[in-house]
């Protein structure tokens, strides 16, 4: 079982990898870029919020700070890669910075914390930096999607896999003791505070990545796009309508969000964000563990039967 | 110099009694019933429509007009909160705060594209006969507006608290706050309490949209901007106690237009923030709340 897991795992991996040398249509590359940033992010936000129990509404911050680094080193001619991990470390040095002050608030002064913060940097890169940011004619000339497509495809795969191994390991066990019951937790030694750093530190990586790879996607841009609230906003979406604290949950809202969008711009125009409002609320109503939560409970149902026609058959 | 900057608090302190009064009505619906009800500057953007069209296609004074405002408003309560909130009434604390929270964040991305749909991304503001009349004291001017924006804000805080002291549905809503429990055991009706808590919310969300439309503008993405400064000003004054929540109101917009004053306006939003910030850090009970045991 554990086996064909990984072997499809990697078969999927395999073929998303080798799309762009069958798939002509840049619109279609566009959407799957569009896919695993979006997967980046709320998997990024899924490790403090699912995971350590900490809503929170500033991710937009380290997400605008990657793209910011980035942005400035490539254009000034470092290779994008470095430039993307600059992005990323520039968003831990601020999350770690922030940190200790931040989470003497808690649950829903933290969220509103958080959002202030970010509110803070939004507003003040939007004086610092009020232009748009456009990359060089030379830069356009050679603009290409597949590299652009590799590095989030990278990411998506990265931030999954450090997902996986993170929940498996004693941290991850221990950010999940905090987010049940963080008195609890203390009490055995799980020091609450530092597994909230370490969760914060991780998500705040990988969302600064993604920036970084906004700022190598995207041809131009205000310098204050990447920090709008609405990026925090769409990352704790992602995460409920697929499910919270969960590996699959964060992918499959990811996918769900971007192509529900997609499709109902295409199917009922302006009134798509009305239909996308009430579907999301219908699902945090009905569904609070997300769409991953159909399947889970499909499969107890089905277990449950099986189990009691096994009782039938013994007795 | 000194007389400017005077000028310029007066204009804070008007408009942060709006802040007030907004954030009284969000932290009345989250005292009793734990709701976050983050659509809560979507209702006030409603009622700041309500209040323009009222007076753009009927020629109704909005002062007049307050009152229907307020009804309309809590005809808006009632269906959303027959439709969405009832049914996380039962949910534990936490639960409660994050879905009621998330449900907000769905709630106000619908009301502001159905206001965007109907009514299109134009700033719009009353101009009445007397909007541009003001009266001066001691060579510092008040526009009649804003200041009726402040009596009316006073005269709502003022019934409200009068209402929760005096009144028997008023005891019951105190009660409730203390412990939801124990108030249903003395045979209060928990859940016309939250049901009720949810109107007065949403009303005062309506009466301070009324007042901002009438002396600034309104538009309709102007809910976000208005549930993080009633948010802020919630934690700010510090949870039970509504005069306090008001005075941090009038503190924040005090503060911002110093800031605008000195720093600049591009900069009035960051200061107000950074405040909240070290205040909730230093003292997490807000400025007039009391410490928790």
């Amino acid at each position: 079982m554990r086996n064909l897991k990984i072997v499809s795992i990697i078969l999927l991996v395999v073929i998303l990898a080798s799309l762009p040398m069958v798939i002509e249509k840049a619109s279609t590359i566009n959407l799957l870029i569009l896919i695993f940033l979006y997967i980046v992010l709320a998997s990024s936000w899924n490790i403090l919020g699912g995971y350590t129990g900490q809503t929170s509404l500033g991710h937009a911050a380290f997400f605008g700070l990657g793209s910011l680094a980035t942005r400035q080193l490539w254009t000034m001619g470092f290779p994008i890669l470095p430039s993307v991990l600059v992005g990323g470390l520039l968003a831990v040095a601020f999350a770690l910075l922030i940190g200790a002050p931040a989470f003497r608030l808690k649950g829903v002064y933290f969220a509103i914390g958080t959002l202030a913060l970010a509110q803070i940097l939004y507003v003040t890169i939007g004086n610092v930096f009020p232009e748009i940011t456009s990359l060089p004619v030379e830069d356009l000339i050679n603009y290409q999607l597949t590299p652009r497509y590799y590095l989030f495809l990278g990411l998506a795969v990265l931030v999954v896999g450090v997902t996986y191994f993170l929940v498996n390991s004693r941290r991850g066990l221990g950010m999940m003791a905090v987010r049940e019951e963080e008195d609890a937790a203390e009490s055995l030694g799980v020091s609450a505070i530092r597994h909230k750093l370490l969760a914060l530190g991780i998500s705040a990586f990988f969302t600064g990545l993604a920036g970084g790879g906004f700022a190598y996607y995207h041809v131009s841009y205000y310098y204050q796009f990447p920090f709008a609230p609405v990026w925090s906003l769409d990352m704790l979406t992602m995460v409920y309508i697929g499910g919270s604290g969960t590996i699959l949950g964060p992918i499959i809202g990811a996918v769900f969000f971007v192509v529900l969008k997609e499709f109902l711009v295409l199917n009922v125009g302006e009134y798509h964000l009305i239909v996308f409002g009430l579907l999301f609320v219908l699902v945090v109503l009905f569904l609070p563990g997300g769409i991953i939560s159909i399947w889970k409970k499909t499969k107890d149902a089905f277990n449950r039967r099986s189990k009691s026609n096994a009782v039938k058959v013994s007795s | 110099m000194a007389e400017a900057f005077v000028q310029n608090l007066v204009f804070g302190i008007l408009l942060g009694a709006l802040y007030g009064l907004a954030a009284v009505g969000i932290a009345m619906v989250f005292g009793v019933t734990k709701f976050l009800n983050v659509a809560h500057g979507e209702l006030l953007m409603l009622g700041g429509y309500a209040c323009y069209w009222l007076f753009t296609l009927y020629g109704l004074d909005p002062f007049l007009s307050l009152p229907i405002v307020v009804l309309f408003l809590l005809v808006i309560g009632v269906v959303l909160y027959q439709l969405f909130f009832v049914r996380m009434v039962k949910l534990p604390t936490e639960e409660k705060i994050k879905n009621t929270m998330l449900v907000g964040f769905g709630l106000s991305l619908i009301l502001q594209n159905v206001a965007l749909l109907l009514w299109s991304a134009d700033d719009r503001g009353i101009t009445t006969s007397y909007s541009a009349a003001s009266f001066t004291i001691l060579g510092i001017r008040f526009p009649v507006v804003r200041v009726a924006g402040l009596v009316i804000s006073l005269v709502c805080l003022f019934a409200l608290h009068q209402f929760l002291r005096k009144t028997y549905t008023g005891k019951a809503i105190r009660a409730t706050v203390e412990d939801w429990e124990a108030a249903s055991l003395v045979g209060i009706d928990v859940k016309q309490v939250y049901l009720l808590s949810f109107l007065l919310g949403a009303a005062l969300a309506g009466v301070a949209g009324a007042l901002v439309s009438v002396s600034y503008s309104i538009d309709p993405s102007m809910g976000m901007g208005w549930t993080l400064k009633s948010l802020i000003v919630m934690v700010l004054g510090g949870l039970g106690n509504f005069i306090g929540t008001f005075i941090a109101g009038i503190l924040l917009g005090a503060t911002e237009s110093t800031t605008a004053f000195f720093i600049g306006g591009n900069y009035r939003q960051v200061v107000g923030l950074v405040l909240f910030l070290l205040i909730m850090v230093f003292r997490p009970q807000g400025l007039f709340g009391k410490k928790e045991k």
